[in-house]
């Protein structure tokens, strides 16, 4: 098909490559480096979605980041379907495939579209209150069919294939806005010496330079000189350009996120490009050059294909070469939208007629369209856009009423003049303030380093815009307190404005035609089809403030948080409401400023990088002997070794045996290990835990409890002393991080007086635990220095020594009732030395054992587990450990806990052991337990469940339980109601196996 | 003080194999390269100023006061990590752990040898690569030659040393490593833009 609408000699493509694209199906062709919506436009395309509500046929407004309606899908494969893209920012490559959106059957008929004609039901706040009955009718018939009808988009059901990602940056100067305001500043700054950082979302710097003919800037047209003066930039040691990039959130002290967008543009998507670049900016000051954006005019039926802003229409033509018809009309309240008609018009476009709301404008730009010949009418409005598919006509009728003239157009163009673009600005939390002269809000107060310059700061004109920013870029390097220039840095001078255009004011609100007393639908926000009567009517319901307004009405509410629509929804609320704009408020900007997609947020983060997996030294081998892994937090930790033909139930019970027969070996290195070293040592242990300390001999062990300060179990573990001013502390796994803290915290805020310091040597050593009547017969071959004799080295107690040469922190103590060691090895000998023992074991019949065995054995002996048999509302007293707390101590974290009325009260949930009358029957852990199972339901829950394993050892099930008064119910027998039967089970005491504890040292 | 602990260092070979995380594993790509580097000795020394005259002489290095900095002798590097904490690393073999038990001032020495791994990343893309994962600012003039911090990569805490204009040595403990040298892998693919 042939470009029809691509203006030979105009725009600043001429070199560029063709690029294929089909849209819908249908192939076109465009040239590299212009937007999809340009190419579109270039082969006469205006109809490019539907409307989220009403399903209107919608076009183009805008050509650029503000572009509510022109929301495409770009499919690149079945994984890469990304919806939603503004076809004005996309660019442009060869064999780009898009697709409309929100469409059914096809983009022309669209059986949907009934919904405009049946909108009275559709009306602001209609989903809080049209489908409210009857009451099932919401979630089985009007949630799915809204859902389905509204919404924009599909989101890909495949993992997203690109890669993205991050970096971390810190500047001096961060210019945000390449356009004139933002390249003086930068340039301003960047000659200071300072570092840099100039970013623009757009491809080309420019900004309005990339359409605004008339600025001439150092004796060059506005564009070529924003061309030259970023390549100086560029050039600069100190300077970082990043185009394509948009800043998205601004928060505190001056951290700035911005996207760059790194691939999206390109044919073939390269492993080696990430698809886009987050960057995260700290700047010492913040330079906000953000520009402004043109208001539509809000006038019926001003959602048809062809009607468009101004400015689009002239960044189409005099930066990418193309006419968005070949009969315009415009539309206008503002001076900039004659430069539109008189460049349209002399690149030998049509321009049917200027419609001017205002009643007596002059100007050059005004003399310049009559000299032109252009028809221009003061003091009328055009009431009316003709057409569906596309705009046919505009109606124009005297604004203060009068005959109606339709005239046929292919396109209009219209301005209600521009806003300041204070959305990051207002992210900083600054304040803005309303100029009511100009009637438009500027940054008032600030609240962060930074400094807002050009249009996005209410400045007019080129001349002061340069001068103003460029007297702020070298102020923000000054206030960043650089003392000393860069070598390379270029001595500029300020550019010198030529020439410039120059714009006055426009209008906010309703045009004549849309005013309070008609029922069109002149649209305010096009993205959420909110119309002028919508925003009415919402003052009418009741709704005073601008954020009630906007949550009812979902005015600036869509993805782009109404760029083109806050201020006119604003004025119109004001005028229906009789206050001035200021009373009324403005709602607040929030980030992102445009949408960002979830892969530049996450970057690294997924697959292997989603979150650390930690591995013990000892993992390959079990790997490589085909153990079963599980989770515990971040580690990998061996669950079960399986044999051929063994299920997990298998399996454990054979290890289960063996330990107890033999004997087993286990990985227990992610057990949390801190070492408390200093003379105060022993004084802090007696603060942080509830035994007593002080007596413990170097060269023996305790098993500790350590509690919060309302008197619950914190954590728990074995201490080691080595010497009188050395402790090696062992805590659970997953507590290891947590009870670092919770002692450093304390060490730092109760008892800085303490001589002592804490290490976390967790990683330092591998740690095997060989467990069982052979236990001291496999470990002793290997191990030199330390006499192993129970009397040299009785249950709990502690040696250093070697192994296999290897210093070794030898313990001798037992977590499955066994006579036990766990033997300490500096990590990166810890696999070496497990297969030493492992040799050593095989002699004997000794097994590798997992996390799952080691719980049954535990569980055997009655040994709790942190976090699974208690829960952080369990006492000492309530888990059977009284033993353990120091009763002549005085002080320790949690002892005014312990004795608070509640936790010394009868009745409370005890830790008990369960025997099912069935002893194959294995209760379920978590399940409910009651006294009478007959009683009436809901029944009065008196406990539950909280370890349970089928016992090999014992030839039965066996469990624990809390149940409330639980060791004054001992012999009792007590119900756990399940779904299919009622369990009948026995309390009994918490040990299982070995009642007297012979086995430690059989 | 510290008897107990510094018996490790006492002499006999092992009999048995040292597997160090990641041993030997390299990469490298235009503008970095990216090296595992060999075990050294290391002890997580805490003091008060009192006792740091008498430390820096056992250790011959001087126990930089300086927030951030390090101070190198021989061989032995002593990184500030906080107001009485540094990291000791010896990379010639000699065991700091045994030097510090030789003094008696208030002083806890642990040795953490083998908690560590040592990545370095070195290349015109160094700063770069390490800034996708770390948020603070390397450049010269904040992070000089010689300086030091304990920081996160991604979701890792790593102790950063800066050994040249280009260079860094990246700290992380032995389970961490994989992510590291994995998160570090990643990051040189894009360090070079």
């Amino acid at each position: 098909m042939i470009a029809t609408f691509r203006i030979p000699g105009a725009g600043r493509l001429k070199q560029a490559e063709t690029a294929r694209f089909s849209f819908d199906g249908q192939s076109y062709a465009g040239v590299e480096g212009e937007t999809l919506a340009s190419a579109l436009l270039a082969n006469g395309v205006h109809l490019v979605g539907r409307s989220f509500k009403y399903h209107r046929p919608r076009g183009f407004l805008s050509a650029g980041a503000e572009e509510p309606n022109a929301l495409v899908e770009i499919k690149r494969d079945s994984a890469r379907r990304t919806p939603n893209v503004r076809a004005t920012v996309q660019e442009l490559y060869d064999g780009l495939t898009a697709q409309s959106q929100n469409r059914w059957p096809s983009l022309a008929f669209d059986v949907s579209a009934l919904g405009d004609i049946a909108s009275p039901l559709l009306s602001a706040g209609f989903y809080y209150k049209t489908f409210m009955w009857p009451k099932f009718a919401w979630k089985n018939f009007y949630e799915p069919r809204i859902r389905a009808a509204a919404g924009l988009g599909v989101a890909p059901d495949q993992p997203d294939p690109d890669h993205y990602s991050a970096r971390f940056a810190h500047c001096d100067v961060l210019v945000l806005g390449g356009g004139a305001a933002g390249i003086a500043a930068a340039l301003a700054a960047a000659e200071t010496g300072v570092r840099v950082i100039l970013a623009d979302e757009q491809v080309d710097f420019g900004g309005s330079l990339r359409f605004e003919s008339g600025a001439m800037i150092d004796g060059q047209d506005g564009f070529a000189w924003a061309q030259g003066a970023v390549a100086t930039l560029r050039a600069m040691d100190n300077v970082r350009v990043l185009s394509r990039t948009t800043a998205f959130g601004y928060y505190a002290q001056n951290f700035v996120g911005l996207v760059e967008r790194v691939s999206d543009h390109l044919q073939n998507l390269g492993r080696e490009l990430p698809r886009e670049r987050l960057w995260q900016v700290r700047a010492k000051r913040v330079v906000l050059a953000t520009g402004a954006i043109e208001r539509h005019m809000v006038f019926a039926d001003n959602d048809r294909p062809g009607v468009m802003l101004a400015s689009a229409a002239r960044t189409y033509l005099n930066h990418f070469g193309v006419a968005v018809g070949r009969n315009v009309g415009v539309y206008t309240a503002n001076d900039s939208a004659y430069a539109a008609a008189i460049d349209l018009k002399k690149a030998g476009i049509g321009v049917a007629a200027i419609v001017d709301l205002r009643d007596n404008p002059t100007g050059s730009v005004i003399d310049e369209a009559r000299a032109l010949g252009i028809e221009v009418n003061f003091g009328r409005a055009v009431i009316r856009a003709g057409g569906k598919l596309r705009v046919s006509s505009m109606t124009v009728q005297p604004k203060n009423g009068g005959g109606e003239r339709t005239i046929p157009v292919d396109a209009i163009l219209m301005s209600a003049g521009w806003t300041p673009s204070v959305h990051l600005f207002s992210q900083s939390r600054g304040k803005v303030a309303f100029n009511d002269e100009t009637k438009r809000f500027v940054p008032g107060t600030y609240a962060q380093d930074c400094v807002s310059v050009g249009a996005c700061n209410g400045t007019d004109g080129l001349s002061a815009t340069i001068d103003e920013a460029y007297a702020a870029g070298a102020k923000a390097a000054k206030d960043a307190g650089v003392k000393n220039a860069g070598a390379n840095v270029v001595k500029g001078t300020k550019p010198k404005v030529d020439a410039s255009e120059s714009w006055s004011r426009g209008m906010l609100g309703a045009a004549p035609g849309a005013g309070p007393d008609t029922t069109v639908k002149a649209f305010v926000d096009f993205q959420n089809d909110v119309t002028a009567k919508d925003i009415r009517q919402a003052v009418h319901e009741g709704m005073r403030s601008i954020e009630h307004v906007k949550r009812f009405t979902t005015n600036g509410m869509a993805t782009d948080q109404g760029k083109t629509s806050n201020m006119h929804g604003l004025a119109i609320a004001a005028e229906t409401l009789g206050k001035p704009i200021p009373q009324v408020g403005l709602t607040t900007f929030r980030a992102p400023y445009t949408p960002v997609t979830f892969g530049s947020i996450v970057g690294h983060a997924r697959g292997p990088l989603f979150d650390p997996t930690r591995k013990t030294a000892i993992h390959p081998w079990a790997e490589a002997q085909g153990a079963v892994f599980e989770d515990v937090g971040q580690w990998k930790r061996a669950w079960y070794f399986p044999k051929a033909g063994e299920d997990m139930h298998a399996a454990v019970d054979r290890e289960c045996v063996t330990v107890r027969k033999t004997a087993g070996l286990f990985d227990a290195s992610t057990l949390g290990k801190i070492e408390v070293v200093g003379p105060d040592a022993a004084k802090f242990m007696e603060l942080l835990y509830t035994n007593p300390w002080e007596k413990l001999e170097p060269g023996r062990c305790r098993y500790g409890i350590m509690l919060r300060e309302d008197g619950f179990i914190y954590d728990d573990g074995v201490v080691g002393r080595l010497a009188a001013d050395r402790f090696h502390v062992t805590t659970t796994t997953g507590g290891a991080p947590r009870v670092m803290n919770h002692m450093e915290d304390y060490l730092q805020t109760e008892f800085p007086h303490l001589n002592v310091w804490l290490t976390s040597t967790t990683e330092q050593w591998a740690v095997i635990a060989v467990q069982g009547p052979k236990s001291r017969e496999i470990i002793a071959p290997l191990v030199e220095g330390i006499d192993m004799s129970d009397g040299a080295l009785p249950h709990m107690s502690v040696r250093e020594g070697r192994i296999c040469g290897v210093p070794t922190r030898l313990f001798r103590m037992s977590f499955t009732g066994e006579r036990g060691f766990e033997v300490n090895v500096p990590a990166d000998y810890g696999q070496a030395v497990w297969e030493a023992l492992w040799a050593e074991g095989q002699k004997h019949g000794a097994c590798a054992y997992g996390t799952e065995a080691m719980h049954v054995l535990r569980a055997e002996k009655g040994y709790i587990i942190v976090g699974q048999d208690t829960d952080g509302t369990v006492t000492p007293g309530d888990a059977g450990l009284d033993w353990a707390v120091g009763k002549k101590k005085t002080d320790f974290v949690g002892i005014r806990g312990m004795a608070r009325p509640d936790l010394v009260a009868k009745g409370r949930k005890q830790l008990v052991g369960l025997k099912t009358k069935d002893p194959k029957v294995v209760l379920e852990e978590g399940a409910q337990i009651v006294g009478d199972p007959k009683q009436a339901i809901p029944m009065t829950m008196i406990g539950h469940v909280t370890s349970s394993y089928w016992s090999e050892n014992c030839g039965r099930s066996i469990a624990l339980a809390l149940v409330a008064g639980g060791r004054d119910r001992m012999g009792e027998t007590l119900y756990v109601p399940m779904p299919n039967a009622t369990i009948e089970v026995e309390v009994t005491g918490m040990v299982f196996f070995d009642d007297k504890g012979e086995r430690l040292n059989g | 003080m510290a008897k107990a602990a510094a018996k490790e260092s006492a002499a006999a070979a092992p009999s048995v194999e040292r597997r160090p995380a990641l041993a030997g594993q390299e990469l490298s790509v235009t503008g970095v390269t990216l090296a595992v580097l060999p075990p050294a000795q290391r002890i997580s020394l805490r003091a008060p100023d009192a006792s740091v005259a008498a430390l820096s002489k056992a250790l011959g290095v001087n126990l930089p006061r300086k927030p951030k900095t390090s101070a190198a002798k021989a061989g032995r590097t002593a990184l500030w990590l906080g107001p009485d904490e540094w990291l000791v690393i010896d990379e010639v073999g000699k065991d700091p752990l045994a030097d510090c038990a030789e003094v008696t001032v208030l002083h806890s020495a642990v040795g953490i040898s083998h908690r560590n791994v040592a990545i370095s990343v070195i290349g015109p893309a160094a700063a770069a690569t390490i800034n996708s994962g770390c948020p603070q600012d390397l450049s010269l003039d904040v992070l000089p030659v010689g300086a030091a911090s304990r920081t996160i990569l991604g979701k890792a805490e790593i102790v950063l040393l800066r050994i040249a204009a280009d260079a860094f040595r990246v700290e992380c403990w032995r389970s961490f490593s994989d992510y590291v040298f994995t998160f570090l892998s990643e990051a040189a693919g894009d360090a070079a833009a």
